[in-house]
């Protein structure tokens, strides 16, 4: 990703910043302007659990060019304990440990290098607890 | 009273065998093992380098101290692998902790000893009064070129400490006292991959001179004597140097084993002797004295004493412990074609 498109970013890839409905009590992740419950404009910044459960995942065999030694990988949706939802990578893990129910928790990684040179963009993934 | 008041150490999950490096090179692995007492070493994830393991052992510190990221006035992080050469470590691990803007931070580098620097710096802060709290990190990825002998040792891994005062305090800093002078025992210059050393002249006049130097320097200097200490750490590049070192000092195994981490993770390098001080106040008591001396080519060494206090009991179990992680179930045992795609020293197609 460019790093002007990147640097907006940076409150909610380093470090989870969504947003929560001063209204309904809502958990948005991405942050959002209006609650998607409620309707309401009056949202706070609201960092997410870091523990949640695995609801689906996928094994990537097949990456994109940048991710081809990584592979094969695992990308995990989980419902964190606050009920937002997260996509991310489980790293530190083979595909077959990882099983719909099954624990985590974000750690903060290297996604992605740009070649040799370029910057490197930093974010969340999971581990299994 | 001034000391640290949150200490916290990241150890990665895969690790590779002595023997396993030494049947790439046909070298003879017990040889290897009798020589410097190692026997398998961590290696970072292809997705972790020094900031995050930066980070995570800041985040298990900032648990242990139990204080707001952002009432952190300093952020310093020693290290001989930096991801960039211009631009520093500190400000995307101090952005992703939550320590952002009102926060000085610079990155340190002096080998192996770059850790301890960021410790001795932030607690100086703290002692001059400039702020309330500071953080001091050594964290490295190190890389010892394919078939050398450092590739059997150099390692990954990392320690963060906060200084502060008052009742927070965990192990009040008794005293610090640096010994350094020009030796040239290892070096890398810039743009180059991997470093080089002076094979046997990084032994005697180098390691040895300028710890056991810093070691007697700071116990004459408060008139303590080996035993007075319940833990002695080293830094440790092997672990026959820094045994070997505590035994000149007079200090015996139950003393410096706490904090011998190497043989089962090789040498953290800027990481070494802070994470072995990490492990040391793991097992600490109240009232324990701890004496902690690094050592960087270049070359140089820093000597502290910490006094440990009562808070050890309530921070100690808050987060995981070094020799917990170093020992996890999860830890993996990589190949060496698997370490060598993990450390990208496998020539790929631009
Ligand atoms: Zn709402």
């Amino acid at each position: 990703m460019p790093i002007q498109r990147f640097y907006p970013h940076i409150p909610q890839r380093y470090r989870l910043e969504g947003t929560k409905c001063k209204k309904c009590g809502k958990v948005h992740f991405p942050p959002r302007q209006v609650c998607n419950s409620c309707g309401s404009k009056e949202l706070e910044p609201y960092r997410l659990a870091e523990e949640g459960e695995i609801i689906t995942y996928t094994v990537v065999y097949t990456p994109p060019d940048d991710f081809k030694t990584k592979k094969p990988y695992v990308v995990a949706i989980a419902k964190m304990d606050d009920g937002a939802k997260l996509t991310a990578q489980v790293t530190d893990c083979t595909p077959d440990e990882v099983e719909i129910g099954k624990r985590v928790r974000v750690v903060f990684r290297k996604i992605n290098a740009e070649g040799k040179s370029g910057i490197i963009e930093y974010g969340y993934k999971f581990v299994l607890i | 009273m001034i000391g640290i008041i949150g200490y916290g150490s990241y150890v990665p999950i895969y690790r590779i065998k002595v023997e396993e490096i030494a049947r790439q090179w046909g070298d003879n692995a017990e040889a290897i093992k009798n020589g410097i007492k190692v026997y398998e070493k961590t290696v970072p994830g292809q997705d972790e380098d020094t900031i995050t393991i930066a980070y995570m052992a800041a985040k298990y510190a900032l648990v242990r101290a139990g204080i707001d990221p952002k009432e952190i006035g300093a952020l310093y992080i020693g290290s001989e692998s930096h991801p960039y050469a211009v631009k520093p470590s500190g400000t995307v691990v101090a952005e992703a902790l939550g320590m952002v803007p009102d926060i000085h931070i610079a990155d340190y580098e002096f080998a192996c000893k770059a850790g301890s620097e960021a410790m001795f710096v932030a607690y100086t802060h703290v002692k001059a009064g400039h702020m309330k709290y500071a953080m001091g990190i050594g964290a490295d990825t190190s890389q010892g070129a394919p078939g050398d002998a450092l590739e059997y040792t150099a390692a990954a891994g990392g320690s963060a400490f906060i200084f502060g005062k008052g009742d927070k305090v965990i192990a009040e800093v008794v005293d610090t006292y640096s010994y350094t002078t020009d030796t040239a025992d290892f070096w890398r210059r810039e743009t180059r991959p991997y470093p080089k050393h002076g094979g046997r002249f990084t032994g005697d006049p180098a390691y040895f001179h300028h710890v056991l130097s810093a070691a007697k320097g700071i116990m004459e200097k408060n008139g303590l004597t080996a035993k007075d200490f319940r833990y002695a750490v080293f830094h440790m590049p092997n672990a026959s140097f820094p045994m070997r070192a505590a035994r000149r000092l007079g200090f015996t195994k139950e003393q410096y084993e706490v904090g011998l981490i190497v043989p089962y993770t090789g040498n953290f390098y800027s990481g070494a002797s802070p994470t072995g001080l990490s492990a040391s106040l793991d097992d600490a008591k109240p009232g324990d004295l701890i004496l902690m001396v690094s050592f960087g080519s270049g070359a140089g060494s820093d000597a502290f004493i910490f006094r440990v206090t009562e808070r050890i009991n309530e921070v100690r179990d808050l987060v995981p412990k070094v020799w917990d992680q170093i020992r996890t179930p999860r830890k993996r045992y990589l190949t060496y074609g698997e370490y060598a795609k993990f450390r990208e020293k496998i020539l790929m197609n631009e």
